[in-house]
């Protein structure tokens, strides 16, 4: 009896965390092997190094810089709405990045919204390809997490300062030194590291934004590698090259504690007492009406300009749907069968072995896992015949981070709260599981499992990489019909998209909190 | 007869020796001061504390190295006896059987419990609609049906106001008479000692004592314990 006695195995959490590291492992080692080290890195290669540090970089500072004054305002003010705005800022997380593309091309796009409005005062239209536009479609992905992030610190500032601030008649300057600043300096690196570690892998906004040598990402490059030239040993120098660059920015963005990043719990109501003129109030409403027209017309767009093609969808959007609903589920289902024992070992007092595997899956991106499958499917089958089962699988994957983040600390609950009772009435393994962890799990597992789905359902990655023209997930068909000019088509496609990534979602979200209670 | 032989518990920082022997059906008091190793020697009793040396036996069956739901125990303590999201019967239920799957003569079983510590009617109820008192009740019927030989209780009944937890005392003071139960009971109160049980375990400076008589112990106290009595 050395441990202490544990309602559950942790052999199968560990048996999860094996097979996860095995995978990414394994295909880092193929790829590894693989890499044609022999010409180095091309005039081309190095211009897309460039090109991506530029563009997260550039996304980072922008999505950071506009997201302090937008947290400021909600940090300061209590408006109807204020809480479903905030959850809104949640929604770009499952938003699926192929349909936002669409929603800003009809906004920011070449006859999108704003450039109609700049013709009527005789302006050029805007152009929304190449840096600015990637820029542009990671401001409005990673702004909301910025605002959410730096809004977490605000509110972190504990009321009694704010109090002391108010009776010491504090004004703007010396709230500033006093409070806001010193949060500032403590928040903002962790918000930059996180978003230029995001965009870092960035691949979907740069195949339909970017593009051309000004303009590509090495995930776009590793695509490159493989479609138009089939060079897998580029393909997987490439993929060693974003490995490096990911594994730097993760360990940056790591060192900073995050949060959830979304989720609740940012509603808290807190009394201020400062920021009562007219100018400060003006300025707060200004910030909160451009937070939310920057991310709602863009989904206001998506929705009306695709309700014209809905209806009349060719059937190709139709399988391709089927398929993606069908990837989704799958692709839940190998999270839970993951996410779930290695989050209850990880309760039960393993978690190193759970962490590392977790961040395996943080580490490495999906084009450089999809590279590495390849390389090891290639010479046994046919990877074509395999789009679909990979895309699953790697979308779960890539979920699991965000799976464990949220399971861990309700399954670390429920044993603390559980353990004894359950071991003194001999409740261990299914019975333990059954009875106690499932019941007592539904809400979080319903979460867990309707992000998997929502990111699996609208992820354009590893599925660009496998897909023969004969197989296709929606969003991959929705990018085809861009490609083919077919745009009522790809808006109709979008919309569908969207209504089925954000329904998943609801469904799962809310099936774990049905009747569910205390 | 429940025997703790030479038994050395490490409980974080801290070890509590115990060298003593229990007769079967007895009811015994642990009491000392707080912090003293009370909890300790009810875990290590029923097997959530592992032992650093000595042995754990009942009727001469070494319990060591049994899992707690292998040993011949049942145990209510200060909270959390109750699964929140299961109805009062379901709660009964697991004492028969963890997975849940009774037998029709089982259920009856379950009906008869409930019937028996007052809660007719209030089989499908879920713990957040019974009173504290109520819960402690469902816990108790599922003790009853447990049936097993120790019962161990670590201060289950300290959140309730003072009648309602002599009237629990009584309450299984009464069951473990009726099942011939063996009742080790960690408690604060010298009242209660005397109330129920005829012997007391004075665990101090890291040591359980043996049992001795209630009232005896109670009246002329060691150091230790009058410090703690006051």
């Amino acid at each position: 009896m050395a441990r202490r006695a544990q309602p559950l195995s942790p052999a199968a959490g560990y048996g999860a965390a094996a097979l996860v590291a095995a995978l990414i492992l394994g295909t880092l080692a193929a790829v590894a092997f693989n890499a044609e080290t022999g010409r180095g890195l091309s005039a081309a290669d190095w211009a897309a190094v460039r090109f991506t540090l530029i563009q997260a970089s550039l996304s980072a500072l922008f999505s950071v810089a506009l997201a302090v004054p937008v947290a400021r305002s909600l940090a300061r003010r209590r408006f109807k709405g204020r809480s479903v705005l905030i959850t809104l800022l949640g929604a770009p997380f499952i938003l699926p990045v192929i349909v936002a593309i669409l929603g800003l091309l009809a906004v920011f796009g070449r006859a999108g919204w704003v450039s109609e409005a700049l013709a009527l005062f005789g302006l050029e239209p805007l152009s929304i390809y190449g840096l600015h536009g990637v820029v542009l479609a990671h401001v409005f992905f990673n702004l909301p997490l910025a605002t959410r992030l730096i809004l977490q610190g605000w509110q972190e500032i504990p009321a009694e300062r704010f109090r002391l601030a108010a009776q010491l008649g504090a004004g703007p300057r010396a709230m500033w030194q006093l409070l806001e600043a010193p949060m500032l300096a403590r928040v903002v690196p962790g918000a930059l590291a996180v978003v230029f570690a995001i965009c870092l892998s960035s691949f979907a906004v740069a195949l339909t934004l970017g593009g051309g040598p000004r303009a590509t990402t090495i995930e776009l490059a590793i695509f490159q590698a493989f479609s138009f030239d089939f060079d897998l040993g580029r393909a997987a120098l490439l993929s060693g090259l974003q490995l490096v660059l990911t594994a730097l920015a993760a360990t940056l963005a790591l060192r900073t504690p995050v949060g959830e990043g979304f989720g609740s719990g940012l509603d808290r109501m807190l009394r201020r007492w400062d920021g009562q003129n007219t100018f400060a109030q003006s300025l707060d409403t200004f910030w909160i009406v451009f937070a939310g027209l920057f991310l709602l017309l863009p989904l206001l767009a998506v929705v009306l300009s695709g309700l014209p093609g809905v209806l009349s969808l060719p059937a190709t959007v139709w399988s391709a749907a089927f398929a993606s609903v069908l990837v989704a589920s799958a692709s839940t289902l190998i999270l839970l069968a993951l996410a779930l024992p290695m989050a209850l070992a990880a309760a039960q007092g393993r978690p190193l072995p759970m962490e590392i595997a977790g961040l395996l899956g943080l580490a490495a991106s999906p084009l450089v896992i999809g590279t590495g499958l390849f390389i090891l499917i290639y010479p046994v089958a046919s990877p074509f015949a395999l789009a679909l089962p990979v895309t699953a699988l790697v979308n779960a994957v890539m979920a699991l981070p965000f799976a464990l983040r949220i399971l861990v600390p309700a399954c670390r609950d429920v044993v603390a709260r559980h353990r004894k009772l359950a071991l003194t009435l001999d409740m261990r393994g299914w019975p333990f599981l059954r009875r106690v962890v499932l019941p007592r799990l539904r809400a979080q597992i319903g979460f867990a499992a309707g992000l998997a789905a929502a990111l699996s359902m609208g992820d354009l990655g590893v599925i660009a990489l496998f897909a023969d023209p004969e197989v296709a997930t929606l969003p991959l068909q929705v990018y085809r019909l861009m490609g083919a000019y077919q745009m009522q088509a790809a808006a109709g496609a979008a919309l569908l998209l969207l209504v089925l990534s954000m329904g998943a979602f609801w469904i799962l979200d809310r099936g774990g909190r049905w009747h569910a209670e205390a | 007869m429940l025997k703790l032989d030479r038994t050395r518990i490490k409980n974080g920082g801290f070890t509590l020796t115990a060298d003593l022997q229990i007769p079967r059906g007895a009811r015994v008091a642990v009491i000392g001061p707080s912090g003293a190793g009370k909890s300790t020697l009810i875990e290590a009793i029923a097997g959530f504390l592992p032992l650093t040396s000595g042995r754990v036996l009942w009727e001469g069956e070494d319990l060591t190295d049994r899992l707690p739901g292998k040993r011949p125990v049942a145990m209510l303590f200060q909270d959390g006896n109750l699964f929140p999201h299961l109805t009062a019967a379901q709660n009964v239920g697991l004492g028969l059987n963890p997975n849940l799957r009774l037998s029709d003569a089982e259920h009856a079983r379950v009906q008869e419990a409930l019937t028996r510590v007052g809660l007719k009617g209030m089989d499908s109820r879920k713990p957040a609609a019974l009173s504290g008192g109520q819960q402690s009740r469902v816990a108790l019927a599922r003790v009853l049906v447990q049936a097993r030989d120790i019962l161990l209780l670590d201060e289950p009944f300290a959140a309730l106001g003072p009648a309602l937890k002599t009237e629990m005392l009584d309450l299984v003071s009464e069951l473990a008479t009726e099942t011939g139960a063996t009742l080790l009971m960690v408690s604060h109160d010298p009242g209660d000692a005397r109330r129920i049980a005829e012997q007391v375990i004075l665990v101090a400076e890291g040591a359980a004592h043996a049992p001795q008589a209630t009232a005896e112990l109670l009246d002329n106290p060691p150091p230790a314990l009058k410090a703690y009595l006051g």
